[in-house]
């Protein structure tokens, strides 16, 4: 609960102060995240519109990042609930890039395979497989890929609204391709070397 | 003739062919021009950023630097998707709030032979060109048919109020541009305060309890306000709100019936276009009788197979309810 895991912040941080891994996803994220700079206000878990089911609030994981508490934040289900809505980065009087703070932590706990529960990840990693194949998204193999892993049980009761959006013309069950795919290939393949050498 | 050029996105493509297609009829009565960027690319909309992030940029940029070699005569490019539009604009303010970052997303597009230097281009979203460059005078002067006496939630959405690099907009929270665009289109525009709040984004794929009630909020509180329909800038947020309404109904066991539209199908019913033009009628909750109140007849198109009315029949579990029986999580 939020206020054992306090505590356990508070003993941390009586000792020296390790800032490695809040540095480590400062330098991680797009831009100038600001993170250093984080007054503990909560302003941001206050304009959370999925703090009610995330396991901390942004302010508590930044805390933890203080604390160097680095397992139990790529654990936290806090990152995969993030809707990327921006209330708390337009309201943080510290102008920290909350959002994409979000994003680096959830590519760091893919990275160490920490995040038990493995629905947003694969629904990510099976986005990015299609567009790199495609160079587009494409929404029905998206989504019945995705269906049939995670929730076969909604199935039934989602086909109603598959149906529908086929029968109206709005989901295509064929993909379509870029022109140059070996242009993007190339670049991301680049991209990604360029990665895990910053 | 104003030009401009287009970065549609995937979703104008397929499941927002509506908005696609009632943006391309109000172009001609205001005298715009969009020209699609050429082999353009998916924006990686909330997915790629979470994966890795010189590859999500990278994407991101190709299509800067397809563009910018598209530039005569203008340097803006047009996002209708709040989604594509804010990842386009992000990428573009990262890439000069950290040169070091730019330079790594220049070298991935090396490989394919481009480059992109940020500030070329001024993205922006569709909304933000019709408001403030064509204006609403303009607007105003091209409406034939009033929508007088609909009754309108405006709703913004997220991700093109916020974080607004450019400050292009009246607020944050409670922006009024839609508003007015509305209202100039001879609409009864409600006070709607959700109007910035979240549709779940994402969370319809991976966690859909947590959407369910962001859906539930919004379409609750138009409901509540007597709004014949909401209108919308975005395709995930129409799409979430049309598309997941009845499975959000089913988790609550609430009745609601709130039609979303696209903000230029509205635009384009009162330019005078028919409704089956501007993809009036592939919406999954209908919007018929909505319109039918100000006198616009809307084609019936083939409604889906219904759904199985009660839950009689062969015996089925009970419906989940979230955290019954359930010790609290850690």
């Amino acid at each position: 609960m939020p206020h054992m895991t306090d505590e356990r912040v508070r003993a941390r941080l009586t000792r020296e102060e390790d800032l490695s891994l809040l540095k480590e996803v400062s330098i991680k994220t797009a831009g100038v995240s600001h993170l250093e700079m984080c007054i503990q206000c909560g302003t941001c878990g206050g304009s959370c519109p999925s703090a009610m089911d995330m396991e901390h609030t942004p302010r508590m994981l930044f805390a933890m990042l203080r604390a160097g508490m680095r397992d139990e934040v790529l654990r936290s289900n806090t990152p995969w609930l993030c809707v990327s809505c921006y209330h708390c980065v337009v309201r943080c009087p510290q102008e920290v890039h909350i959002a994409d703070v979000m994003y680096t932590l959830k590519g760091m706990a893919i990275e160490a395979k920490l995040y038990s529960d493995s629905t947003a990840p694969d629904f990510s990693q099976t986005f990015v497989d299609m567009v790199e194949t495609y160079g587009r998204s494409f929404e029905f193999g998206l989504a019945s890929r995705h269906y049939l892993k995670h929730f076969p049980l909604r199935l039934p009761g989602m086909a109603p609204m598959g149906l529908g959006m086929i029968t109206k013309g709005r989901m295509s069950m064929t993909p379509k391709r870029i022109k140059h795919m070996d242009q993007l290939k190339a670049i991301l393949e680049r991209a990604g070397q360029l990665e895990m050498t910053s | 003739m104003n030009k401009y050029i287009l970065y549609p996105g995937c979703s104008m493509e397929s499941s927002a062919k509506a908005y696609m297609e009632s943006m391309n009829t109000i172009l001609e009565p205001l005298d715009l021009r969009f020209e699609e960027i050429d082999d353009w690319n998916c924006c990686g909309a909330t997915e790629y950023l979470g994966i890795n992030l010189i590859p999500a940029y990278a994407l991101i940029a190709r299509n800067l630097a397809l563009a910018s070699k598209q530039m005569n005569g203008t340097r803006t490019v047009v996002a209708p998707c709040s989604a594509c539009y804010l990842n386009l604009a992000k990428a573009d303010y990262y890439m000069q709030e950290r040169p070091s970052f730019g330079e790594k997303v220049n070298e991935a597009l090396e490989a394919g032979g481009l480059s992109y230097v940020p500030g070329t281009l001024d993205v922006r979203h569709l909304i933000d060109v019709l408001v403030h460059d064509v204006g609403l005078d303009a607007i105003r002067n091209a409406v034939v048919r009033p929508l007088k006496g609909l009754k309108i939630a405006p709703y913004m959405g997220c991700m093109l109020p916020r974080p607004d690099y450019q400050h292009r907009w009246t607020d944050h929270e409670h922006p009024t541009e839609l508003d007015d665009l509305l209202r100039a289109l001879g609409a009864d525009v409600i006070d709607y305060p959700l109007t910035t709040e979240c549709c779940g984004g994402h969370m319809t794929q991976i966690g859909p309890e947590t959407a369910f009630e962001l859906i539930r909020r919004l379409v609750a509180d138009a409901d509540e306000r007597h709004a014949d329909l909401m209108v919308t800038v975005c395709p995930m947020c129409q799409m979430n709100i049309d598309a997941y309404q009845n499975e959000m109904n089913r988790h609550f066991g609430t009745d609601y019936h709130m039609p979303i539209l696209f903000f230029t199908q509205l635009m384009g019913l009162a330019f005078g276009r028919k409704p089956e033009e501007l993809g009036i009628g592939t919406e999954l909750v209908s919007s018929r009788n909505a319109l039918a109140n100000i006198g616009v007849e809307v084609p019936v198109t083939q409604e889906p197979a219904a759904p199985r009315k009660k839950d009689e029949g062969l015996p089925m579990p009970r419906r989940w309810v979230k955290n019954e029986g359930k010790e609290a999580v850690k």
